[in-house]
């Protein structure tokens, strides 16, 4: 893993007025710039740490119900926002076999970014089929752009992803920390909404 | 571990908590902010390695996910570390997570202090 391994001790304390906290979660297909956007806005080192998953063992009969325990790495960073609260971000990976990990980790998040790659779409069906059947969480994509990746509009993105209406899509280089920061405030704009909705 | 990040899960785990593989409350969270109990009382003689580590990390505030990957241990396992020292008066809970969705003042608060990052 590319995060530095701290000693016990060295651990970059939260300020001692923070008292609440929340998470987003950043997923996304490989490589597509989830670690990229939480190293853009995090305060601390990115830090890695591992969560237990139980899968179905490959190459067995699932009937039988065999499962094993397995654990992924997670990596993940940390922001304060104003005085009091403190904002997780951590990415999770978005292949198959991670899909029971999100409902746990979905559990009172405030929502999702997902990273879109428009080189390989179809990768992003998957991960957006997957968090609607897995979670409840408002989402807003990301769509992140490489050098040679093909230039659409976010509302050809917004088509070809046959997204929820009202999903905002947000397009821009996540490796500076303003476009790390304008994903996330229109997230939690959006989810913001969707609970005075739900008030209403 | 395999380059994916993807490796089978030790019995180690499960042995350095007596056997437990889930901790007793299920209310610790990966982002849940814990803090040492300041009150000058020592750990009982009987504590692990593990337990002392992790309560001379949290002399300041920290997420349970940001502990583990201080102590090198799974999340899963922390927790349940954790939840007995929380019982055991060592540990305090700062932050109850809501159970769904986060409040709405949180998120105001949390957008108010995005903007002005
Ligand atoms: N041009 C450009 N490159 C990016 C951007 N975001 C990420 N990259 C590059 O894409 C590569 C992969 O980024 P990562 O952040 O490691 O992707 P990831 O989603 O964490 O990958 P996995 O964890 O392996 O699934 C890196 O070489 C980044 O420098 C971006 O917005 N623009
Ligand atoms: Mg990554």
């Amino acid at each position: 893993m590319g995060s530095a391994a701290s000693e016990p001790g060295t651990a970059r304390h939260l300020a001692p007025t923070v008292d609440r906290s929340v998470k987003v979660l950043v997923v996304g297909a490989f490589g597509v710039g989830k670690t990229t956007l939480i190293r853009a806005v995090s305060e601390i080192p990115m830090l890695s740490t591992e969560e237990s998953i139980t899968t179905a063992s490959v190459g067995v009969d699932p009937r039988r119900g065999e499962k094993r325990t397995t654990t992924v790495a997670m990596d993940f960073g940390r922001v304060t926002v104003g005085s009091s609260t403190a904002l997780y971000l951590f990415g999770t990976p978005g292949q198959r076999r991670f899909w029971d990990l999100w409902s746990g980790l979905a559990d009172g998040a405030v929502g999702a970014l997902v990273m879109v790659d428009t080189r390989d779409l179809a990768q992003s069906f998957e991960v957006l089929d997957q968090l609607e059947e897995h979670t409840r969480l408002p989402i807003t994509v990301v769509v992140n752009e490489f050098p040679d990746s093909p230039r659409h509009g976010v509302d050809e993105v917004r088509a070809a992803l046959d997204l929820p209406a009202g999903t905002p899509v947000v397009a821009g280089d996540v490796r500076g920390r303003t476009g790390a920061v304008e994903a996330l405030t229109t997230l939690v704009a959006h989810a913001l909404q969707r609970a005075e909705g739900v008030a209403a | 571990m395999r380059s994916d990040g993807y490796r089978d899960h030790p019995v180690r785990s499960y042995v350095l908590t007596g056997g437990r593989a889930h901790p007793t409350r299920n209310t610790l969270r990966p982002e849940t902010l814990l803090r040492a109990v300041d009150d000058g009382r020592e750990l009982p003689a009987s504590a692990g390695r593990h337990e002392r580590t992790l309560v001379r990390t949290c002399r300041g505030t920290l997420a349970l996910a940001e502990l583990a990957a201080h102590v090198h241990l799974p999340v899963s396992l922390v927790a349940v570390l954790v939840s007995d020292l929380v019982d055991g008066g060592y540990l305090a809970v700062l932050s109850t997570p809501a159970h769904d969705l986060p409040a709405k003042d949180l998120l105001e608060e949390v957008l108010d202090g995005l903007r002005r990052l």
